[in-house]
């Protein structure tokens, strides 16, 4: 597909990482002039992908988590967030509201949260392979 | 992470600030039960006027306040809560669960 940019980040699995990460896609994004509206749900997604990679993939040790932004026709931002983890069973269940697996300090809200800010949300995962979370936000031209 | 809190008549106001994500989200549910275990109110106000970011961790923040407050039969809300946390509080249903309090100028 032809894209007009892009850029790759690449970090261990630690949450210090998570402001680092959603703050650079954030940064990324600007070029698109985005309304501040925009800019916190992309921030909010990127979040989302971002802390389950690192709280749900790679439980007992550190991995590396991905995040890929490429700016597509017609002021479309694409965002790829992937991890090489545990990867989920079953991924109609992960994306449902409030299914957790992560006890009481996860709600189990971060996929819906990510599907609804977004324009385009795609979940694929296999076990023992990882996770792949595969997102769009087109962004509305303004002036 | 650190924050101020102050207890007026039986209301405990905690005010929130920062960003509120996984990376610091564990701190501020243990610090909340402390304030609420320590002080017993009958209110307590999460006030996220200096808070600018917030994502899913924000929401277990405010459930496990909640569960604190009811345990002891008393009221939780939520004031000066900006644009992007609202947004995240809509998306979750959070707005239907915990009174929200305009924020009083
Ligand atoms: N990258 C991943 N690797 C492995 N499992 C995952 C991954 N992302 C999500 N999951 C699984 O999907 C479930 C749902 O994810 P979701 O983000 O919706 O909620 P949560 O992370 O549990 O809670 P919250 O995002 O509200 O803090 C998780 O509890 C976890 O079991
Ligand atoms: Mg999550």
């Amino acid at each position: 597909m032809k894209f007009d940019n892009y850029m790759v980040l690449q970090f261990p699995s630690k949450s210090c990482n998570e402001a680092f990460a959603r703050s650079a896609v954030a940064c990324f994004a600007a070029q698109l002039d985005p309304t501040m509206e925009e800019l916190g749900d992309i921030r909010t997604a990127v979040s989302e992908a971002v802390t389950n990679a690192i709280v749900h993939a790679y439980p007992d040790e550190l991995g590396t988590v991905t995040v890929r932004c490429r700016i597509l026709k017609d002021n479309v931002l694409d965002i790829v967030v992937k991890d090489k983890g545990i990867g989920i069973s079953d991924v109609e269940q992960a994306k449902r509201p409030m299914f957790t697996t992560g006890g009481a300090d996860r709600s189990g809200m971060g996929f819906t949260i990510m599907e609804s800010f977004m324009t385009a949300f795609e979940l694929s995962s296999e076990l023992g392979k990882g996770t792949t979370v595969h997102m769009r936000r087109k962004l509305s031209r303004r002036q | 992470m650190q924050f101020t809190s102050f207890l007026e008549n039986g209301k405990l106001t905690i005010a929130l600030n920062g960003e509120i994500d996984h990376h610091c989200a564990k701190q501020y549910i243990q610090s909340i039960a402390a304030k609420i275990e320590a002080y017993t109110p009958d209110i307590c106000i999460l006030d996220f006027q200096e808070v600018s970011f917030v994502d899913s961790s924000g929401i277990a923040v405010v459930i496990n306040a909640l569960r604190n407050m009811s345990q002891i039969e008393g009221r939780l809300m939520l004031s000066g809560i900006s644009d992007q946390p609202m947004r995240v509080f809509r998306a979750s249903g959070i707005d239907k669960i915990v009174e929200i309090k305009e924020a009083v100028s």
